[in-house]
């Protein structure tokens, strides 16, 4: 956790540094990407605080690491709807997972749960504004959906060549 | 009790979005840039606006890309303003968290080489056959 927020920061002083070398070199691209940039960030000011908003009823409501512990042998159909939603719900760098995930292998949880969890994580709720912002409701909407549906075909899949 | 829990919800929002802000901000600029300094025609080099072959390209830059999703939110709708097809941005986005090639050597360890493997490439059909019908339908609406 410490070594991805200290990365966060290298890479915003290496970004500041890219801007001074193109103050120097090229004013007139260091203003205008400054400019445009000064545009982006207005914009998405309000967004990013409907988002913090999301991650903190997330974090309130929601344990993905509590819900998937149910996701063992013998989970059935309530084992897919929980992957679908621990996936959704589930935050951080994908690392951190990887542990829990084999150790749920382990005990029991199908590949196909697995996939299915890894697939939905692509699903975001707290961030779904800015996709809203960027490219309509309807595009997220329909996104989801065949995400979500996608997510149960690969799956069905993957639970099927394991047992080949 | 319960206003402990509020508080460390709060607590954790914070310095989550705290976390994340650092890396958005230099998304950001970079993004800026990318988009003052590289002339559109470029774009129209890469994504040709052949359906099949742009769903591809974008399937690949994201499969090749990682990070967190806001971020191929923001590039994607970028490129999007930019002239790119939405084809292409969808399925970037698709295959940005679905398929992990940098990640791909640590989910064989943990999860083996056949998962890895196969799910990775499932998710990269995917990505494209997505894209397509997500286009599609927003064609009907």
């Amino acid at each position: 956790m410490k070594t991805k927020k200290i990365g966060g920061i290298i890479f915003f002083i290496i970004t500041i540094l890219i801007y001074i070398v193109l103050y120097f070199i090229n004013k007139q691209l260091f203003f205008h990407s400054l400019l445009y940039f000064w545009h982006i960030f207005l914009k998405l000011f309000y967004i990013l605080l409907i988002v913090f908003f999301f991650i903190f009823i997330t974090n309130l409501f929601l344990k993905p690491k509590t819900i998937i512990r149910y996701l063992g042998k013998g989970s059935g159909i309530k084992g897919w709807i929980i992957s679908i939603v621990a996936g959704i719900i589930s935050m951080g760098s994908i690392y951190l997972w990887y542990p829990m995930l084999k150790d749920m292998k382990e005990k029991g949880m199908s590949e196909g749960l697995i996939a299915v969890f890894l697939y939905n994580r692509a699903v975001k709720i707290p961030i779904l504004p800015v996709m809203i912002y960027y490219f309509g409701w309807i595009f997220v909407a329909f996104l989801t959906f065949f995400m979500v549906l996608f997510s149960i075909f690969l799956g069905i899949i993957m639970d099927r060549s394991s047992v080949l | 009790m319960e206003k402990n829990r509020v508080a460390g919800a709060a607590r954790k929002a914070f310095f989550a979005f705290l976390e994340m802000l650092p890396l958005l901000l230099s998304i950001l600029l970079l993004v800026s840039l990318f988009i003052t300094l590289v002339p559109k025609s470029l774009y129209v080099k890469i994504f040709t606006k052949n359906t099949a072959l742009d769903s591809i390209v974008g399937a690949i830059l994201g499969s090749v890309s990682a990070g967190q999703p806001v971020t191929s939110y923001i590039i994607g709708g970028e490129l999007l303003k930019a002239g790119v097809s939405l084809i292409a941005v969808t399925s970037f986005i698709i295959s940005w968290v679905t398929v992990g090639i940098i990640q791909l050597p640590a989910e064989c360890y943990y999860l083996g080489k056949r998962f890895g493997f196969l799910r990775n490439f499932l998710s990269f059909i995917f990505a494209i056959v997505i894209s397509l019908l997500v286009v599609l339908c927003l064609r009907f609406v």
